[in-house]
Order: C-alpha cells, then structure tokens, then sequence
C-alpha cells in the first residue's frame, strides 16, 4: 500500500488518511468513511458483548469477561464519585467501552483507530469539560469559581495560584485529548515504521523488527486498555470537582 | 483523496465534520443500549447474584445459630440430668446410711441388752458362788476345828467366823 505510492515502504502516516467506504468522493459531513466503519465495528462490539452474555447466577465466560468490565468500571466510578456514581456511571461505562473498543479494534492490521484522531478525542474531552462546568455551576451556582481559589493559600501568592488554577482548569480538555489521540497515533506509528523495517531488512535480519514488533504490540495492548482507563478515571474526577468544589 | 496529502490527515479539517457526525451518532447509541438496557440487564444480575449470595450466607448463619442453640440446649440438658444423677445418688446414700445408722442403733440396743442381761446373770452367778464359797469355807473351818481342836464348833458360829474374817 505505502510502497506503492512513490516507492516508499516507511510510511506511518497514511494509515490515518479517512477516505469514504463507497465510492471516491469528497468528505460530505454524512460520508460513510473508514473511520464511521470502526466506530460502527467499535460500537457493535461493546454492544453485542453486553447483549449477547447471559445474565446467569452461575455467569457463563462471555458473562464473566461482560460482568468484569462493567464492575471493573463501576467499581471506579464509585471510588471518585461515591453516592454520585449512579447518576454518571452510563455516561462514564459509555465513554470508557466506546474508547476501550476503538483502541484495541485499531490494534488489529489494516483497521481504523476512531481515536488516533485529534478532532475525536477533542470531542470526547469537550463534551466531558463542558458536561463538568455545567453541572458545577448548576450544582453550585456561582460557588463554583470557588475551585480556583484553593483555601489556605497565603493573600500574596493568591493571584498567582489563582491564575495557575484557572489555566489548569481550562488545558483539562486539551490535557485529556492529546494524551489519548498522542498514545494512539504514536503507537500506530512505532508499529508501521517497525512493519516497514521488517519488509526492507527483509528475511535476512528483518526477524529483529519483527520481534521488536511482537513487543511492541503487548505493550500496545496495555497502553489501549491503560488509555481508556485514564480518560475514564480524569472524567470521574472532573466530575467529582463539579460536585465537591472544596478541594 | 486518492492523493496522499502531506502532513498529518488528523490536521485535515475536510474530514472532522464526518468524524464529528458519526462520533455523534455511534456515541449517542451507545450511550443509550448502554443506560437503557446494558445496566437494568447486566446491573440486575450482578445485583440478583450479590442477593442470591447475601441471602444464602445469612440463611447459613442462621441455620448455624440453631445448630449452637440446638448444642447448647443439649449441654444444658446434660449437665441438668448429671445434678439429677448426683441429687439421687446422694439421696440415696443419705436414706441407706440413715437406715443403717438405725439398724446399728437397734442392734447396739439389744447388744447392750444382752450384754447388761449376761453381766447381771454373771453378777447372780458370782455371788451365788461367793455365798457358796463362803458356806465351803465355813464347812471347811468347822472341820478344821474339829480335826484339830476337837471342838465341834456349829454351822453357825462357822459361818459367822468367815463372814468376819473375810471382812
């Protein structure tokens, strides 16, 4: 595929290009692209996980692995969140399936990585940052800005502290996307220009990319999983700010 | 698109409003098999599950507290039935020693009994026979007398003569 399109074989860009699954056309805001097909796949996926365990007493394998991953989940929500949990645990089990899925789907040759794009993990965070504020100043009025201003802060440094406070607060959303949409698209990376070293060293060393490859994968594997978990557990304690300004 | 662009397509902004689009729609469904029927559905086994166990672990317990009940009802039952055993035997060694302290009394009675009669059949005896000493004496005396004195000395004078000497 990179090979072909001007002879060069070390090509870890293009793996993201987003081209329409029917036909050739420009990108109309509802064009069906590679990247609408994973999140379909992704979707699909966690849903049929769900659907499709049984709900045993004794739970089955399927029911075990579908069982695990919403205690896993619920578990969390409810260490940050507390008596809250319930309330946002649909919208964290969502985030935290959808992202999990997109990311390991993506580990599999030639498929699409939904996250690996900065315009949707920026999407997710905003909708989590935007969420937060919102519910903070519903749930405190204008209290809320009382987050910026930490108690117990000498009256001379205040304006400073206030002001790192305020910045921090607002690279939440870019802090929380890019460190997805960089772990995803840096790993696919890694791995392509790996592949492309296997094909040029060929069968005399290319064995050592390969191997370097199998590594590398593993460690891909946590890092999806690791990254889902982030954005979930940041999101549970964005929330949690909203709820508890005293921090 | 059949050109690769240079650059990163992630900067491409022709593609974000389908990426947003879909995003949108695959999340929305997600969220809402998610709430609407992913947590009743796997939620409510976990919770029938956690129930199921909670259930038959205080039906265990319960039924462990009768099974201690039962066992302390059981000892107490023993212990009560060991003072009872106790209470009769001891019962029944006081009314034998009782009976026995009787048995003896009455035998003693009647021993002393028999013994004061046989010490005064003796007492009767032995005076009978100091009286018949006495009368031996007596005659013996006499004959003495007459032997070696020649004097024929009375019975009574004889018997008056020990009696005295006797004294």
């Amino acid at each position: 595929m990179a090979a072909e399109s001007g002879g060069k074989i070390i090509d870890p860009i293009s793996q993201f290009l987003i081209k329409p699954v029917f036909g050739d056309g420009p990108l109309g805001t509802f064009t069906f692209t590679n990247s609408s097909l994973s999140a379909v796949i992704a979707v699909s996926l966690a849903v049929a996980l769900f659907l499709l365990a049984p709900t045993q007493l004794i739970p089955t394998r399927l029911q075990s692995a579908a069982e695990s991953l919403y205690e896993f989940v619920y578990n969390m929500t409810h260490e940050v969140l507390h008596d809250n949990a319930r309330r946002y645990f649909p919208f964290v089990l969502t985030l935290f399936s959808f992202i999990l899925f997109s990311n390991v789907l993506g580990l599999i040759p030639y498929a699409f990585t939904v996250t690996s794009h900065y315009v949707v993990t920026l999407a997710l965070a905003l909708t989590v940052f935007v969420g937060a504020t919102i519910i903070g100043f519903i749930r405190n009025g204008f209290g809320y800005l009382k987050l910026f201003v930490p108690s117990g802060v000498p009256g001379i440094l205040l304006p400073l502290v206030v002001v790192i406070e305020i910045v921090s607060y607002f690279i939440r959303p870019m802090s929380l996307s890019i460190r997805l949409f960089a772990n995803m698209m840096a790993g696919h990376m890694m791995l392509q220009v790996m592949a492309g070293f296997v094909i040029m060293l060929g069968l005399a060393a290319g064995w050592l990319p390969l191997a370097a490859m199998v590594g590398l994968m593993g460690l891909e594997v946590l890092v999806a999983a690791l990254q889902a978990y982030v954005f979930a557990l940041l999101t549970c304690m964005y929330l949690n700010d909203a709820m508890h300004v005293d921090h | 698109m059949a050109e690769p662009k240079v650059g990163m397509p992630q900067l491409d902004p022709t593609a974000w409003p389908t990426q947003l689009f879909w995003l949108a729609v695959t999340f929305v469904a997600l969220y809402i098999v998610i709430s609407r029927i992913v947590i009743p559905r796997t939620g409510g086994a976990i919770a029938k599950r956690k129930s199921t166990i909670d259930g038959n672990l205080a039906a265990a317990q319960q039924l462990k507290e009768r099974a201690d009940k039962a066992v302390a009802a059981y000892e107490a039952q023993l212990a009560e039935a060991r003072q009872r055993a106790d209470g009769i035997a001891k019962e029944n060694y006081a009314t034998l020693a009782a009976e026995i302290t009787e048995v003896r009394g009455k035998l003693d009675r009647s021993l002393i009994a028999m013994i004061g009669d046989a010490e005064k059949r003796v007492g009767a005896a032995k005076a009978r026979a100091l009286a018949d000493v006495n009368a031996v004496a007596a005659e013996i005396a006499a004959n003495i007398v007459s032997e070696l004195v020649g004097i024929a000395v009375s019975a009574g004078d004889a018997a008056a003569a020990v009696a005295k000497a006797a004294k």
